[in-house]
């Protein structure tokens, strides 16, 4: 299936976890600082350089070139998203955002506040980062450059990126939340296989 | 030793590194692709896979964070190589290009370079020979961030450094990108532990460790990790690690000190020995002496 920013509500709260997607259209590409800079000029009562509702956000910090024919992306996989747990809830309340794109899962206050405005989290494998630049076609503009590559605010359009996994739906079920209760059911066997055998003293 | 020839070498080395990875790793990754269960870890193994080549056809970057760069210099030191490995560091970040990761730790201001106060950093192995052995590891923040030290009790003994281990991995879940390389440190002082931890990913997955009772404690450890089910991406499946690499060093008689820090899949590495009479040669991890 393919998601075509900007998201409406309804396409959001269809989509069933573990469901393969791809996405077309506007991508803001933002992470920690983003995060820090945008909330902290909501509490201001500034308006961000761009809106964000129903948009789809990208946690990354590409890697991109610029030469006369403007910016390039190069590489470009995701980030670990569990680094911006702390404000990730509040995020979705201010921006109206409908979809993150990131790795590695986020907490529980996050998988509510998706569930409340209606968003989900979209898993893209880490480290894959030349197959998502080559799911985006251009760059449309950057800000906050002054944080520096990785942590400014790039606006790119999307074509094909993907595969992405839906880890986290709109009702409040998350697959990272599946897996740790299967993890838990397998420690033990772990455990024992780390003392059936008697080591050898090295 | 020329400095020039040190600078492109690095250069070299940090190409090398980021666009390709070691054969061993991508034996690892297709052995795992082809015996998981799982469709989702199958799926994310494939995706991996499809990078890999998509990386080394188009010559850029594997993954976009291109690391921080931890460098083992071994043969004869003097402070030029330091100044050389620097400059190499800053024209590779240019050129290739890497992505400009250091930044001031409180400031995060970032000077676009990859080199700054502390970075690269630079580990030393002064020897008598008459060559330089450069190593390089870029090391992503997504493994990196999960690095953990316990200083056990003496007590605790080889359980507690295996529970210790098996607790780090399933604590770290999906977020160093697995299926990652578990480098585990075990004595020394605390420094020294995490220290050896790191220098124990050096080596490659298809070289045993030496120590036979290590190697069988790498096999066991590796074997456990795997039975969690946190799988590739933590999504789930039979491949959390590629394999477990073990250093030991000798610690005070009242400590136990374990470290491990954590390898993503993209489990970079080069080495380039440089000799007097100019010829260089490259490989992927330190040579036999």
């Amino acid at each position: 299936m393919i998601l075509e920013a900007p998201l409406s509500e309804e396409v959001v709260r269809s989509l069933r976890l573990g469901q393969q997607v791809s996405v077309d259209g506007v991508v803001f590409i933002g992470r920690d600082e983003v995060h820090i800079r945008a909330l902290e000029r909501r509490r201001q009562g500034k308006l961000l350089p761009v809106d964000l509702e129903d948009g789809i956000l990208y946690h990354c910090g590409p890697i991109v070139t610029r030469d006369s024919r403007g910016w390039k992306v190069i590489a470009a996989g995701p980030t670990t998203s569990a680094r911006m747990n702390a404000l990730e809830p509040d995020f979705i309340r201010e921006f109206g955002i409908r979809a993150i794109i990131g790795k590695g899962g986020m907490s529980r206050p996050t998988v509510d506040a998706m569930k409340e405005r209606g968003c989900v989290y979209l898993a893209f494998t880490g480290g894959a980062a030349v197959l998502a630049a080559q799911g985006i076609s251009r760059v449309r503009s950057v800000e906050w450059l002054d944080l520096g590559m990785p942590e400014a605010l790039w606006i790119v359009e999307a074509k094909g990126l993907g595969p992405l996994t839906v880890a986290i739906d709109a009702h409040g079920n998350s697959l990272y939340e599946q897996v740790e209760e299967e993890v838990k059911k397998n420690l033990p066997a772990a455990r024992r296989r780390l003392h059936d055998m008697e080591q050898k003293s090295p | 030793m020329v400095a020039d020839l040190i600078e492109e070498a690095v250069v070299q080395l940090l190409r090398d590194a980021v666009t390709a990875l070691p054969p061993d790793v991508v034996d690892a990754l297709r052995r795992a692709e082809a015996r998981e269960t799982s469709e989702v870890a199958r799926s994310q193994l494939r995706i991996i896979l499809d990078n890999i080549d998509a990386a080394g056809r188009l010559a850029v970057p594997i993954c976009q964070d291109t690391g921080v760069h931890v460098f083992y210099v071994t043969g004869p030191v003097d402070a030029s190589v330091e100044e050389s490995i620097r400059s190499g560091v800053a024209r590779a970040t240019e050129e290739i290009p890497l992505r400009p990761n250091a930044v001031h730790p409180l400031t995060r201001e970032n000077p676009g370079t990859n080199v700054a106060v502390g970075l690269p950093h630079i580990i030393y192995y002064p020897t008598d020979e008459d060559f330089l052995e450069i190593t390089v590891l870029p090391k992503g923040a997504g493994s990196e961030n999960m690095t953990a030290l316990a200083m056990l009790a003496p007590a605790d003994g080889i359980d507690g450094v295996k529970r210790f281990v098996l607790d780090t991995v399933v604590k770290a879940g999906g977020r160093p990108c697995p299926p990652t390389i578990v480098g585990v440190g075990i004595g020394g002082t605390s420094d020294l532990a995490v220290s050896m931890a790191k220098e124990a990913l050096l080596r490659p997955l298809d070289l045993p460790n030496a120590d036979p009772g290590l190697a069988a404690l790498e096999e066991q450890l590796a074997e456990a990790l795997n039975l969690t089910g946190i799988g590739p991406m933590g999504l789930g499946g039979d491949t959390t690690v590629l394999g477990v690499r073990i250093s030991t060093a000798y610690c005070h008689t009242a400590s136990l000190p374990v470290a491990v820090n954590l390898q993503c899949w993209a489990a970079r590495r080069a080495t380039a020995r440089i000799y007097p009479d100019g010829r260089v040669r490259f490989g992927r991890s330190p040579f036999d002496p």
